[in-house]
């Protein structure tokens, strides 16, 4: 197990090198330039010039490529072409509303979808089920922003309850850190709990076929017993499989609930860095993202064990 | 226990939970705090630096001037208490007013101003022209020093106060000693606010507190001039790229301004009785069509002309716009409404005639090839801009291809001097708010100093440079008028550096909980009360 956790975590630095290699390159051939965008519209060319000399963008690209690698590896991610401050500060100002969003998103949509998947398994074919494959294909089908910004007017234009955007720390309250996060996270787990509902019935389907269930029922047990304690953990492996990949889609929709909801979160940053080509900020916050991916799928993987007893590592 | 100990251990424990729950009242809801949603991201800190006009507003609120524009355009005194300029207008002494400290507690000193005016003469076109003319500048003492030209210029005080970017902010010596292509290493203004850094989160909130310090002027508060009184403790910018979301934001009662609410909004917000609507801008924004004048077929004056005679301004407006209650039909180059509007030259572009502009194109030899038109999707002004001009370029029979891209990929793109198919260009939209074009020293759209010194698009006409010499010079106002009058006709009868389409207008909203916002082309923070 642990030789195979280890082997993983050595596994993840070639594909954070291609992720790093790929990404610089990208950036640098990609039409563009920092140095017109500081110096504003109204400057002259010989001055963006100057600024571009300034900032070491007149080099060539293998030389800044072995500049930013050498910093990387003494753990430096480098500074911010525009607001001048270092990288791993301005992911560390954002990490925690990112990090929120998440969580709050990936506990509503388990909390729900699954209940909801495993009942619909249970009551197959009838109104419940339909209903709750109805709600799975609109989850599906209806863009966040849409939900996102009918919870805005439900809720904090004409209720009241919530904030319309902005966020909160968790340091100013809980109570107001958790009104700030509630109507992002539930536009965000609209997608997720529908992901999960699916994959869940769909799961629990195909394990209510099998003998062992028919056994369990003929010796008497309750249903919830069957389906908690014998159908659910038999179906678990798509379940946290469909979660881990859940997890890691989550980085693409915080992009979008982000900017709907003015949460001040890595999301909202990686498309600033990029419409302002800071190109430092992007390099480093890809391969957060890269590592964060990498990381999930090792745990998802690790939690097959404790579904199933025949996996092994 | 007793029952007042339990009384006590109970109150204790609610303060306690209220506290931690983030319920108890706290000073901070003592503070009048005003929140704005600005036009932009801030992302960097000098004004001398950038010419991005949030990084002036920045400079506004924690840096100081010399001199300032009132409402009127008039140049009045700011930091400058005292001044005097010899009779044969060679030599300027200014003096500091009283009372001005830096953000940390040092006195502002004269030889501070002459490092702020040096560095900024390095980066701003007003600032370079006037170090021309410049031949000496020094510190007398603390709080006197000396402007000596070579020979009698104009535009000295105009310079000093000039409002938009890049606005003349004095700064630290051992700030205004740093490379001028170089960022400052810290924010320390003698304005009246202080910048916030710890709470700086770049791409959400920007921080100001009030600097108790600062001594206003006695004058009332007129645009970027007279008294800067501050009367909340504290400004937040909250930057909220959505305007969907600004509005609910704002309707909300979570902001209190929003600077540039999106035109689709304004009927909605109009509606709204907490919500105030006004432009407080009165010279608005000026349309640009910029033609490459280094390649084929803008590169011949017949074809730029012909621009003027297909360009409908309406059009343009009711695209970008769409209110004729916010933009006006303005062919002039130095902006309507002011004292350089002129209305000399202005026939072609004031009348459309499509048959005229395909006469003109085919007397600079076009023949059906092909026009590079960039398209900056991310920008909808611009983008619809773009649009109007691909179809009016069809009309007249050019051939037309549209290149849709970041505005980012844009402003590089628009730099390389390349033929267009060899990946330069022949046309790109942009626009300048009216402060920045009103003074033909000021508007680098007209320059026509060609690959060395023009904006992109690069136009070369040595008469416009001779012309905005003796502007420069010129103190006259009539004089000056005269000048401005006979630079017009010129830059519509040859150069047509770009072609103006039309003159628009940006309403801000506000609750009506505000009162005192200043009319002026630059929003100002001071002055503005919350009740």
């Amino acid at each position: 197990m642990y030789a195979y956790v280890m082997r993983r975590i050595v596994a993840t630095i070639p594909v954070m090198a291609v992720v790093g290699i790929f990404v610089f390159l990208l950036l640098h051939l990609t039409p563009g330039d920092p140095a017109a965008i500081i110096a504003g519209d109204y400057a002259s060319p010989a001055d963006i010039e100057k600024i571009r000399a300034r900032l070491g963008l007149d080099q060539p690209v293998h030389v800044q490529f072995a500049r930013w690698v050498s910093h990387l590896a003494q753990g430096d991610l480098g500074v911010s072409i525009f607001s001048n401050l270092p990288v791993s500060k301005l992911i560390g100002q954002r990490l925690e509303p990112t990090l929120a969003l998440c969580v709050l998103t990936t506990i509503l949509s388990i909390v729900i979808a699954v209940p909801l998947g495993v009942f619909a398994a249970w009551r197959a074919g009838t109104l419940v089920d339909r209903a709750t494959m109805v709600f799975a294909v609109l989850g599906f089908s209806v863009p966040i922003f849409v939900i996102g910004y009918i919870l805005m007017y439900v809720f904090a234009i004409e209720l009241r309850w919530f904030p319309a955007q902005g966020y909160k720390p968790i340091g100013d309250g809980f109570f107001p850190f958790l009104r700030s996060i509630v109507l992002p996270s539930l536009a965000l787990a609209t997608l997720y709990t529908a992901l999960i509902a699916r994959i869940s019935r769909a799961s629990v389907l195909e394990v209510l076929t099998e003998d062992y269930i028919r056994t369990a029922q003929a010796k008497g047990l309750s249903s919830p017993v069957v389906l908690m304690r014998h159908a659910l953990k038999n179906a678990a492996v798509p379940i946290v499989t469909i979660i881990g990949i859940g997890i890691a889609l989550l980085i693409g929709g915080v992009v979008v609930t982000e900017s709907v909801f003015n949460i001040p979160g890595l999301g909202r940053l990686t498309v600033d860095a990029i419409l302002h080509r800071d190109y430092p900020v992007i390099q480093a916050i890809i391969l957060v993202f890269s590592g964060v991916y990498v990381f999930i799928n090792l745990i998802a993987d690790l939690t097959y064990t404790l579904f199933d007893p025949r996996i092994r590592y | 226990m007793t029952m007042r100990r339990l009384q006590s251990a109970a109150v204790a424990l609610a303060f306690g939970v209220t506290t931690a729950l983030g319920l108890a009242p706290g000073a901070a809801q003592a503070e009048k705090v005003l929140r704005i949603v600005p036009h932009a991201d801030l992302k960097n800190l000098d004004p001398i630096w950038t010419t991005a006009y949030i990084t002036r507003n920045h400079g506004y609120m924690v840096y100081d001037t010399l001199f300032a524009v009132d409402e009127n355009l008039n140049v009045q005194p700011q930091m400058v208490g005292d001044w005097s300029v010899s009779d044969d207008g060679i030599v300027y002494t200014f003096t500091l007013r009283d009372g001005l400290m830096w953000h940390d507690g040092d006195p502002v000193t004269a030889a501070d101003c002459v490092a702020s005016i040096q560095r900024w003469g390095k980066r701003d076109g007003m600032g370079q022209k006037l170090i021309q003319f410049t031949k000496e500048l020094v510190a007398v003492d603390d709080k006197t020093f000396t402007l000596t030209l070579n020979e009698p210029y104009g535009l000295v005080l105009a310079s000093l106060g000039k409002i938009s970017s890049n606005t003349p902010f004095m700064m630290k010596q051992e700030h205004a000693e740093v490379d001028a292509f170089e960022q400052v290493p810290a924010v320390v203004g003698s304005g009246p606010f202080k910048f916030v850094k710890d709470e700086w989160v770049p791409g959400s909130k920007i921080v100001y507190v009030k600097n108790e310090d600062y001594v206003p002027r006695s004058e009332p508060a007129s645009a970027a001039a007279g008294g800067k009184v501050v009367k909340v403790d504290r400004v937040e910018w909250v930057y909220i790229p959505d305007p969907a979301t600004t509005m609910n934001a704002l309707v909300n009662g979570e902001v209190d301004l929003w600077e540039t609410p999106a035109v689709d909004m304004v009927p909605l917000l109009e509606n709204q009785e907490d919500i105030e609507l006004a432009v407080i801008d009165p010279l608005g924004t000026q349309g640009w069509l910029r033609p490459n004048h280094l390649h084929f077929p803008f590169n011949h004056p017949s074809a730029r002309k012909a621009l003027l005679y297909a360009v409908n301004q309406e059009d343009y407006l009711r695209a970008i716009v769409g209110d004729p209650k916010l933009y006006r039909v303005c062919p002039a180059y130095f902006i309507c409404g002011t004292p350089n509007e002129s209305s000399v030259g202005v026939e072609a572009l004031a009348s459309v005639d499509h048959d005229k502009a395909r006469a003109l194109l085919k007397e600079a030899g076009y023949n059906g090839e092909k026009i590079i038109l960039m398209q900056p999707t991310d920008i909808p002004v611009l983008n619809n801009a773009s649009l109007v001009t691909a179809q009016v370029l069809r009309d007249i029979g050019m051939d037309v291809e549209v290149q849709a891209m970041d505005w980012s990929t844009l402003t590089s793109r628009r730099a390389e001097q390349k033929a267009p198919a060899d990946g330069g260009w022949n046309i790109f939209h942009t626009y300048s708010t009216g402060a920045d074009v009103t003074s033909p020293i000021a508007n680098i759209g007209i320059s026509g100093g060609g690959t060395e010194s023009a904006w992109f698009g690069w136009p070369t006409d040595a008469k416009t440079e001779e012309l905005r010499d003796m502007y420069a010079r010129e103190a006259d106002p009539a004089k000056q008028k005269a000048i401005i009058d006979e630079l017009q006709g010129r830059l519509f009868d040859e150069v047509v550096p770009y072609v103006n389409y039309g003159q628009w207008f940006q309403p801000v909203a506000w609750r009506k909980e505000l009162s005192g916002v200043l009319v002026s082309p630059v929003p100002f923070f001071w002055n503005i009360e919350k009740n």
